[in-house]
């Protein structure tokens, strides 16, 4: 049985508070690291492989790396809390339940670049979020584990939290700093990417809270502990949020490259109400689905790849066989046209018209030819977008064709549902 | 600056560390098409009309906000190239007005130029338009929103060349549109009518009220002149038809405006063909009748004809005899120092400093100022 290590202290009662993560052993991690050189932190980051957590995958330690040296200028750790990835529900647990090990990890990242200050941007929706963030920070502060020369290392590192309005683009990094600087949530274009000019102008290091949750443990049980759970390209605990038509919807912290039958099946408790299971979405809704028969791919970066999807932020969204696949396709495809930060024009219009083929597909007004509209629609877009998010709005449409035309097909030649008529 | 060498469509040319894909190229006169860029303004990357094909790079890339390093070998107008862009193009057109036939802009329209050149279907991509009103009640520029592709040239335009961020964009996704201060008409945000949003908008979506109907942009004669206004000399384009101005256009390499113009340059013609303007010189009756005394204020009859005060036409020797003469009795007569002279910045360097010369010498006074207002 696998041990939780960044879940390990939520079911505890009062987890939130500072005085039960220091009675069970917190920010001893954040001691240990101001007693070590930056560079040997950087290092073993590295050599841990961890890998982002905030859906791209990108390794920690090599983000680290290419934020300057520069003594001179300021530095700047920005923390992402906005998790507006549908399915995914992870990063509100652990800054509900344990805000303090993610200012752990927000010490130890800011004394290994060089940053004094932290700013963590929350989705404006998360209520209780916020109040914790604050509280959290300001016991910190009292604690002399944020301010000036923390723990007597010469540290200073001020915190502080920005709460957004609710919009999805403002979790991709760049958007979200164009909003911590109080300004409409459009991506920037990269290059320059954030490690050179972030936040203000000045050089930041952009992490999901789930990534900064590892740190402080990396730092406790050593690179080798860490690099030795998981995949050859996956490393670490992961905490995948599992939904949709399972017994036991929740959080599960579990080892990278498990394979996903067993998070359905052993921890999520199976398929609810004895249905069979249809469809499912592995790493949050802007990964590609997958078929009931590809359940036993293991839950990595690589081998989510080799059968056509992504890790993503690792929610699961399970789909009975009750479940309307054209009416899935047109609920997803509606929230990414929703969206939409509306800058550029394959986006902008194409996701709407996606959604309203779809829509009409739904409700028996289908024309021949939509299908192929669609993938027209999803090749025009696909790579040639401004930010991502193009090639994220995509996968639900396109994946749902590849894998379930026929419903596609049944719904626009008969005007209604596929999954209904075999109901009966 | 190092030099980068870049192969463009198997030639091979060279540009500067810094500058993008689609600078280079265009320095070097090749083609490549746009509709957020502007030469005069940052680029945005919103339309994605300039996609071109990079080799190495999995997906096509924007020209304008590329950056240009030594070996890229750039095609341009490839089948994949192309596809792309007339799939974007279809897009656009789908939330378009298509009224070509009676839009201002037919002519003078970027978005029009490029759905020829790329031979697209109007429904290709049918579904939701926009229907916005076109009511902004100010009296220069028309905003009609449904001609709009959000390709931001006139944000950037406000916010880089005149400095004053009036116009910005609300909402997001597709129901993202330009408005003006806090969602409010032009006139109620900082806007200062300098229609630099219109001399860069590449569609009809702005478009000053006093050119709509005048003309289309093949009757016109464009002439480059410099404003008349002020002394800043600021270079414009004024478009004529039928010897009338029905509009002006942004003269790009005008050393000192570079451009930009203010609201009078921009707009302020209707006094060239108005009927209350002063043609020729004129002069009080009393003057013109040479030795009448100065008639005083009960002998005005407006009502009267020969009324001593009234304005006659006169010709230009006439009028400045008169003028002159009276500048010499004030100075000889009384002391120079009765006159006053007050120039004008709408007058040119070499005017002001005739100004100065003839106060001081011709006249004998210091007392010369200048508005220094307008
Ligand atoms: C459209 C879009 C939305 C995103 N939303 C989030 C989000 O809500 N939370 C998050 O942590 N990262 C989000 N990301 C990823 C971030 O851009 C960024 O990669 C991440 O915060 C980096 O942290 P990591 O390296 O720790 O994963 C999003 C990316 C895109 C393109
Ligand atoms: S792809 Fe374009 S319109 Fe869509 S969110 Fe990114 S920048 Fe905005
Ligand atoms: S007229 Fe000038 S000030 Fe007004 S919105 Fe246009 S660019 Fe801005
Ligand atoms: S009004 Fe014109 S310049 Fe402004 S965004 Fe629309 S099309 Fe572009
Ligand atoms: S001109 Fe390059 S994206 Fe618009």
């Amino acid at each position: 049985m696998f041990e939780p290590v960044l879940t390990r202290n939520i079911h505890r009662p009062d987890s939130e508070k500072i005085s039960v993560y220091l009675a069970h052993g917190g920010y001893q991690a954040a001691r240990k690291a101001l007693t070590l050189a930056p560079e040997e932190i950087i290092e073993m980051v590295k050599r841990s492989g961890l890998r982002g957590r905030g859906g791209a995958g990108f390794p920690a330690g090599v983000k680290w790396g290419f934020m300057p040296r520069d003594a001179d200028v300021q530095k700047i750790v920005a923390v992402n809390t906005d998790e507006g990835e549908p399915g995914t529900f992870k990063d509100r647990e652990i800054v509900e339940s344990d805000p303090h090990q993610v200012i752990e990890g927000v010490i130890i990242a800011a004394y290994a670049v060089g940053a004094s200050r932290a700013y963590v941007y929350i989705r404006g929706e998360f209520f209780l979020g916020v109040k914790r963030w604050i509280k959290a920070i300001a016991d910190a502060y009292e604690h002399g584990y944020l301010g000036e020369n923390i723990l007597g290392s010469g540290l200073n590192l001020d915190m502080s939290v920005h709460r957004g309005a609710g919009a999805y683009i403002c979790g991709e990094e760049t958007a979200m700093l164009e909003s911590l600087e109080g300004k409409r949530g459009n991506p920037r274009l990269k290059p320059p990417y954030p490690a050179q000019t972030g936040l203000f102008g000045l050089p930041t290091l952009v992490h999901n809270i789930e990534t900064l949750t590892c740190i402080p443990n990396i730092i406790e049980r050593g690179s080798a502990w860490f690099a030795g759970i998981g995949t050859e390209e996956s490393k670490g605990p992961k905490i995948f949020s599992v939904s949709g038509h399972v017994k036991h919807p929740g959080n599960y912290e579990l080892p990278l490259g498990i394979p996903l039958r067993e998070i359905i099946y052993e921890h999520a408790g199976g398929i609810r109400g004895g249905q069979k299971l249809k469809a499912i979405i592995p790493g949050g809704t802007s990964t590609p689905m997958l078929t009931a028969d590809q359940i036993d791919v293991p839950m990595a970066f690589e081998t989510l790849k080799q059968v056509g999807s992504e890790l993503g932020t690792g929610a699961i969204i399970v789909m009975d066989e009750s479940t309307c696949m054209v009416e899935a396709a047109r609920r997803l495809s509606k929230f990414f046209a929703h969206e939409s930060c509306g800058r550029c024009t394959p986006c902008r219009i194409g996701s709407q018209r996606i959604f309203e083929i779809l829509d009409r597909m739904e409700h028996g007004k289908g024309k021949t030819g939509d299908i192929d509209l669609i993938l027209e629609l999803v090749q025009g877009i696909d790579g040639q977008t401004f930010c991502p998010m193009g090639a994220m709005l995509v996968n639900p449409p396109r994946s749902a064709i590849q894998r379930f035309r026929e419903e596609f097909e049944y719904h626009i030649t008969h005007k209604c549902c596929l999954v209904d008529a075999m109901d009966g | 600056m190092a030099t980068v060498n870049i192969s463009v469509d198997g030639k091979k040319i060279q540009g500067e560390t810094g500058q993008t894909v689609l600078q280079v190229a265009r320095e070097a006169g090749i083609y490549i098409p746009v509709l957020c860029d502007h030469p005069a303004l940052p680029p945005e990357g919103a339309c994605r009309i300039c996609l071109v094909e990079i080799e190495k790079q999995g997906t096509l890339q924007p020209a304008c906000t590329f950056p240009a390093t030594d070996g890229l070998v750039i095609h341009t107008n490839t089948e994949r190239v192309r596809a792309s862009r007339k799939f974007n193009l279809e897009l656009l057109i789908s939330d378009h007005p298509l009224d070509c036939m009676t839009c201002e802009a037919t002519g003078d329209c970027l978005l029009q130029d490029l759905a020829y050149e790329y031979s697209v279907e109007g429904d290709r991509f049918e579904g939701t338009k926009h229907h916005y009103s076109i009511n902004d009640p100010n009296p220069f520029i028309q905003v009609d929103r449904n001609k709009c592709i959000l390709c931001r040239l006139c944000v950037r335009a406000c916010r880089e060349i005149n400095g004053v961020e009036a116009i910005s964009v609300f909402y997001r996704g597709f129901g993202a549109y330009i408005g003006f201060g806090a969602d409010s008409h032009m006139a109620d945000s900082p806007c200062e009518f300098c229609g630099s949003c219109v001399a860069v908008c590449p569609t009809g979506a702005l478009w000053p009220k006093m050119s709509l109907g005048k003309g289309r942009p093949w009757e016109v004669e464009r002439i480059q002149t410099t404003c008349p206004y002020c002394g800043v000399g600021c270079q414009i384009i004024l478009e004529v038809k039928d010897n009338e101005i029905i509009k002006v256009d942004s003269a790009w390499e005008g050393p000192s405006n570079h451009g930009w113009t203010c609201v009078k340059g921009r707009f302020g013609w209707d006094f060239v063909h108005h009927p209350d303007r002063l043609t020729q010189p004129q002069v009080r009756r009393y003057l013109l009748e040479g030795s009448q005394p100065k008639p005083g204020p009960a002998d005005r009859h407006p009502e009267v004809a020969g009324d001593p005060w009234e304005w006659v036409e006169t010709d230009w020797d006439t009028a400045l005899d008169i003028t002159a003469q009276k500048f010499r009795q004030h100075r000889d007569e009384s002391d120079p120092r009765s006159v006053g002279v007050l120039t004008s910045a709408k007058c040119t360097n070499e005017e002001n400093y005739l100004m100065n010369k003839f106060t001081r010498q011709v006249i004998g006074t210091n007392s010369i100022d200048h508005c220094a207002r307008l």
